[in-house]
């Protein structure tokens, strides 16, 4: 059992959804709320990571990152070690490949608020802020706490685009489900076992606690 | 209509549909918006409350700018002290009665908050509800609550988009009542859009028609009725006049109300109201019957002495429209075009108008 590992995936989980949401949250209410054009192909492009390989999606995001691209180049300025093989690769690469799981469920809630209950919201007095506090967050609740236990359950479980991006550094880029690959490769199948077990009863505690919340918050009487 | 406490709205765009209004609301009175769907009745309301924005135009109320495009005005909603009521009535169905009027009470210091709610509650008879969410309300204690909701802003007009239009016949009487009567007692400025005319004729006492995005009428619901000129009601709804009228006096053994429109006095079955209250009565065409001597002998309570303003031709061929006056009143009669020969109508005939006391219907 690879305690370091599944430390960082944790560490790994909670840093996505922590940055994630906010941000998701931002891009779904725009795209539940505003018609312009080239909504389409916005949506088209969240939705990329869904269907897109994840060594694809790692390739890609390997290039992007790289010594050689602006973005890799830029981080290793200002913090003196390369964005490729690092924990902060990984959390940016998590960033981009849970973005449908965050935006999704979120958009689709906000897009449920019928607009007369926004229009309400305003006429009432409510700064454009405060509508969003008291009346869109506590109504998409169910949305952004499914939102939030798929990226955390999906980011535990990223394989490819870990492994494309971070590589296998132990402390650093090795997350459960690579140790979990390492330790197969080995023949040692008893801490793989272990460690699939653990990974397999968070997802279902995962799934569990969103159902749980998604009805709690769908009562509404 | 006192200077400054109305509204006054100019608004025009050219898409997504052409629309080009002006009109007044006065203040503290009913003014409905009556038209067909689609006629931009609800546009204009929400152009009102700054949730729509137009090419051009100028909202002003109780003497403050809310819109103004030439000037750059352009208020937004929130700062608008107005309340909306919803055709949906859009309640927060994650929060209680209690929890939505507080949210509408921003603008109060947070001590007054609590009193100012019951008092809401009381007003809307939902005391006893307040701690319930919109999904444990029937329709109509929701419709009431959005009610509150909107007058918790203190508004300076309040805006009712279709707000009977969801709830059931015998229920929307009732709640047009309570309307009125918490219209009258806060001295309201209301705008009601409405494409039911039974809301105007029992409601409004201004109304201004909109056809295909422009007004094609506006005035008194007294003086568009009485000249059967409303568009878009002629031709399908009976001719009958709308008139303000007050109680005149309560003659109990009889078990009579006496009531006075202007030059109109009529006895009609008892209304449950004090004497000098304010009762909307309308009367139809075809109850009013035209005599040129008193009769006598019938179970008739009101003979009124009118004269004739003009006779013109009704939807039926076989009919006539006459146009009367008594004192300074207009109201209608619709008779055969053969009675209206034989008793030699013409502008300036005096004529007995003969109204049976159940033909008046009032709404107090």
């Amino acid at each position: 059992m690879d305690w370091t590992a599944l430390g960082l995936s944790l560490q790994l989980g909670l840093a996505t959804v922590a940055l994630l949401l906010p941000i998701a949250f931002l891009l779904a209410r725009w795209l539940a709320f505003s018609r312009f054009r080239g909504r389409g192909f916005l949506e088209a492009l969240v939705a990329l990571p869904l269907i897109l390989p994840p060594t694809v999606v790692g390739f890609y995001l390997l290039l992007a990152f790289g010594r050689g691209s602006p973005i890799g180049a830029g981080f290793e300025s200002l913090f003196g070690h390369p964005l490729v093989f690092s924990f902060e690769g990984l959390v940016l690469a998590s960033l981009i490949v849970n973005l449908p799981f965050a935006v999704q469920p979120m958009q689709n809630a906000l897009a449920a608020i019928p607009p007369s209950v926004r229009d309400a919201a305003r006429c009432c007095g409510l700064s454009p802020l405060a509508a969003v506090r008291r009346i869109e967050l506590p109504l998409a609740l169910p949305g952004i706490a499914t939102a939030a236990v798929l990226t955390f359950a999906h980011t535990l479980g990223e394989f490819g685009v870990v492994l494309m991006v971070g590589g296998s550094i132990p402390g650093e880029t090795r997350t459960i489900a690579i140790a979990i690959y390492d330790r197969v490769q080995a023949f040692d199948e008893s801490s793989a076992g272990a460690m699939a077990l653990v990974l397999l009863v968070l997802a279902v505690v995962a799934l569990g606690l969103s159902n749980t919340l998604a009805r709690r918050a769908g009562r509404q009487d | 209509m006192e200077p400054g406490t109305g509204l006054q709205v100019r608004l025009r765009q050219a898409t997504p549909f052409a629309l080009d209004v002006a009109f007044e609301a006065p203040g503290g009175e009913i003014t409905a918006l009556f038209g067909p769907s689609g006629s931009g009745k609800t546009t204009v309301l929400r152009a009102i409350a700054g949730l729509q924005p137009m090419d051009t135009g100028r909202v002003a109320c109780a003497g403050e700018v809310w819109t103004d495009t030439v000037a750059g005005i352009r208020a937004p909603t929130h700062r608008r002290p107005v309340g909306f009521v919803f055709q949906d009535y859009a309640l927060f169905p994650h929060l209680t009665v209690r929890e939505q009027l507080a949210l509408s009470l921003g603008h109060r210091p947070t001590g007054e908050r609590p009193a100012r709610i019951d008092g809401l509650l009381d007003l809307v008879r939902l005391r006893g509800l307040g701690d319930r969410r919109p999904a444990a309300l029937s329709g109509g204690q929701q419709q009431r609550a959005a009610l509150a909701r909107a007058l918790a802003r203190d508004p300076a007009v309040l805006l009712l988009d279709e707000p009977f239009a969801a709830v059931d016949w015998a229920l929307r009487e009732s709640l047009r009542r309570e309307l009125v009567a918490l219209q009258r007692s806060l001295s309201l400025t209301v705008v009601l859009v409405t494409h039911d005319f039974e809301d105007v004729a029992k409601l409004a006492s201004h109304l201004v028609v909109l056809e295909r995005g422009t007004v094609t009428a506006s005035g008194t619901v007294e003086a568009l009725t009485a000249r059967n000129a409303v568009p878009g009601v002629t031709g399908w709804r009976e001719p009958a006049v709308a008139l303000d009228a007050r109680i005149a006096a309560q003659e109990s053994a009889r078990q009579l109300t006496v009531i006075v429109a202007g030059g109109l006095r009529l006895e009609v079955p008892t209304i449950e109201a004090a004497v000098g209250a304010p009762v909307r009565i309308q009367l139809a065409a075809r109850e009013v019957i035209l005599a040129s001597r008193r009769p006598e002998g019938l179970s008739l309570h009101n003979v009124i002495e009118a004269h004739v303003l003009a006779v013109e031709p009704a939807a039926h061929p076989a009919l006539r429209l006459v146009h009367l006056q008594a004192g300074d009143t207009r109201f209608l009669s619709l008779v055969t075009a053969d009675a209206a020969r034989s008793l030699g109508l013409s502008p300036g005939t005096p004529v007995l108008a003969l109204v049976k006391a159940v033909a008046v219907e009032a709404f107090a």
